[in-house]
């Protein structure tokens, strides 16, 4: 589903060029967990930012469901991440003055579907979530796991095709960060590619396949594809 | 996205942080709060004007005597003449053109007037029955001056309210008889109150025939002709046509000058709508100056919610989509906005009517319209590069927060 090859991404800095990714090949079938590994500046964020398409390679191409997604505008990429992309991140991101309802709401918004629907998505959620006493929250009335759960819940709302996911247990306590994870396993059973960054190696070994990254490149991977 | 859900996001995010929107619409609304007020209050000074013109008698033209020239002096002067009197008979000539419904000759004097042993000088006007049409006065008791030859005396008198009160308290006036210098009045009529047109008191005259009136001050000349035209249309011609028959009259001399009420009132129109343009101008100003405070505050709320901002683009929202949720935030607070203003507006109109209840306040609608534009048009245009802005931001470092 997602090809990568040869991409490379590099920044200027100051007037100097710094190679954050080099020479990534890289393939994803759906219903693949993947678990991307290795130090602080080896380019984790960087490809997880690519597959998510916010940001464009220096050079190499992209392909998604076969289409070269490198190719199109800023419109046609933000719609594809509407459609086929989920993110769950660190810090959870939840925006501060809505419910938890409508924070999982919020995508289907962006993306026009009609208010009965999205109220019926939303209650399922809800529901799957464990959040059902807590819909009507504030994130800051939320504890650290209810947050993510509501993240998940909304990277879910509108059935992506892969989950990209950024530390997601990196503020949580170990329980938590488990009961997370779980939810994330799930979805995967779901037939969802789950792309998972993380420094953890305990978390990181429960991936079908792990891929170790040093200075934007993969140097091992290990698991079988699905 | 729907139009209903980009309101309500709107609305979230500008409930969100309430200190600022408060300010914001504060702003807003002072400004087109002043700019109806101040165009209100010269609406209102417009129409003060028009008013007190228009209660003074509808299509009127005036023939005085003398001429006023700017030619210089002429011969007649030199010679120790005064200019030829305007007689009745030159007043009942002028019925003659077509464009005239009807005149009320004019002559003006002061007598003592007494009842009793009351008297008090008073203003003492002679005319005709059709003064009461011409110069829009009302009746209030008996009747006014008689229907007849013009040229008849009568010794009977119509009172101004004032006068009537004076003399006669609340007892019956119609009937009774009143001195009028050495002559004696029957009272036949008592004027409606009307108060103060155009400086002069109505309430405080004393009608009389004008053949009465010559008699009493021993004269034969008039003061001044008012003709009423037939209409609107037609005051030019009734005004040449006075010329002309006056010029006839007096042997081919043009020494009268005839003034129509419109060129004069159209003069003070023009001039009082200048100025009220001219000071809602400048209270637009104020609305520009509001333009920029909302510029400004939208970027900073641009750089307090980047986060935010990286998180939309994250669920899928395409720049557009970020700079119409900019944009409904500025236009949702320049509308509100407004429509306080407005209502500000309004209430401070209707405080300065009150204060001031001789002066007709309230905004012209041109004002109001132009008030709600610029508003909107100044909230939506200042933030045009904040809503770029957003737009144009990297989500990678949005997100980050940088």
């Amino acid at each position: 589903m997602i090809t990568l090859s040869q991409v490379s991404r590099s920044f200027t800095v100051g007037d100097q060029q710094v190679a954050a990714l080099r020479g990534i090949d890289l393939n994803i079938a759906a219903g693949d967990y993947v678990s991307v590994m290795g130090p602080s500046g080896s380019g984790k964020s960087t490809l997880l930012n690519l597959i998510g398409l916010l940001d464009r390679p220096s050079s190499g191409t992209y392909k998604l469901d076969g289409g070269d997604v490198t190719a199109l505008d800023d419109v046609q990429q933000a719609r594809v991440r509407s459609e086929k992309i989920g993110f769950v991140f660190q810090s959870f991101h939840l925006v501060p003055r809505l419910t938890a309802a409508m924070n999982i709401e919020l995508p289907m918004i962006l993306a026009g579907i009609a208010p009965e629907e999205r109220r019926e998505r939303v209650a399922k959620l809800v529901e799957n979530y464990g959040l059902k006493d807590r819909a009507d929250h504030r994130p800051d009335q939320l504890s650290g796991g209810q947050r993510q759960r509501v993240a998940i819940a909304r990277a879910t709302s509108m059935h992506p095709a892969v989950l990209l996911a950024d530390e997601p247990t990196g503020n949580l306590d170990q329980t938590t960060g488990r009961e997370v994870m779980a939810l994330l396993e799930q979805l995967v059973e779901q037939n969802v590619a789950l792309i998972l960054v993380t420094h953890d190696p305990v978390i990181g070994g429960r991936a079908h396949r792990q891929i170790h990254m040093v200075d934007g490149q993969i140097i091992s991977e290990t698991g079988r594809s699905t | 996205m729907r139009l209903v859900d980009v309101a309500q996001f709107a609305t979230g995010s500008l409930r969100g942080s309430p200190a600022r929107t408060l300010l914001m619409m504060l702003a807003m609304s002072i400004g087109v709060a002043a700019v109806v007020v101040l165009t209100a209050l010269g609406e209102g000074a417009r129409r003060y004007v028009v008013d007190q013109f228009s209660s003074l008698g509808t299509n009127l033209v005036i023939v005085l005597p003398g001429r006023t020239e700017t030619a210089g002096i002429g011969p007649g002067m030199l010679l120790g003449q005064i200019p030829r009197e305007i007689s009745l008979d030159d007043a009942e000539a002028l019925l003659r053109s077509r464009a005239v419904k009807r005149i009320a000759p004019l002559t003006v004097g002061s007598a003592m007037l007494s009842r009793d042993a009351l008297n008090r000088e008073v203003v003492v006007l002679g005319s005709t029955s059709d003064l009461l049409a011409v110069r829009h006065m009302s009746i209030g008791l008996g009747k006014f001056l008689p229907l007849g030859d013009i040229h008849e005396s009568a010794s009977v008198c119509v009172l101004g309210n004032q006068m009537k009160r004076e003399l006669f308290g609340n007892t019956q006036a119609v009937g009774q008889w009143v001195r009028l210098g050495d002559r004696r009045f029957r009272v036949i009529g008592v004027l409606a109150a009307q108060g103060e047109s155009m400086g002069m008191r109505t309430d405080e005259l004393v009608i009389v025939p004008v053949a009465s009136a010559h008699q009493l001050f021993n004269t034969s000349g008039l003061f001044r002709i008012l003709i009423e035209a037939n209409s609107r249309d037609v005051i030019e011609q009734a005004k040449h046509d006075a010329e002309q028959i006056m010029f006839q009259r007096h042997s081919g001399e043009r020494d009268v000058t005839v003034i129509t009420q419109d060129a004069v009132l159209a003069t003070f129109d023009r001039i009082l709508t200048a100025l009220t343009m001219a000071v809602g101008g400048i209270a637009a100003i104020s609305l520009a100056v509001a333009g920029v405070l909302i510029m400004n505050v939208m970027l900073i709320a641009v750089a307090q919610r980047v986060k935010e901002i990286g998180l939309l683009k994250a669920l899928g929202a395409p720049g557009g989509q970020i700079r119409t949720l900019f944009f409904a935030e500025a236009a949702l607070l320049s509308g509100i906005g407004c429509v306080v203003g407005l209502i500000l507006g309004y209430a401070g109109s209707f405080i300065i009517g009150q204060i001031y209840p001789s002066l007709p306040v309230s905004p012209p609608w041109w004002a109001v319209l132009a008030a709600c534009a610029t508003a909107l048009g100044t909230g939506i245009l200042f933030s045009v590069w904040p809503a770029r802005r957003a737009a144009r931001l990297d989500p990678v470092a949005a997100l980050a927060g940088r």
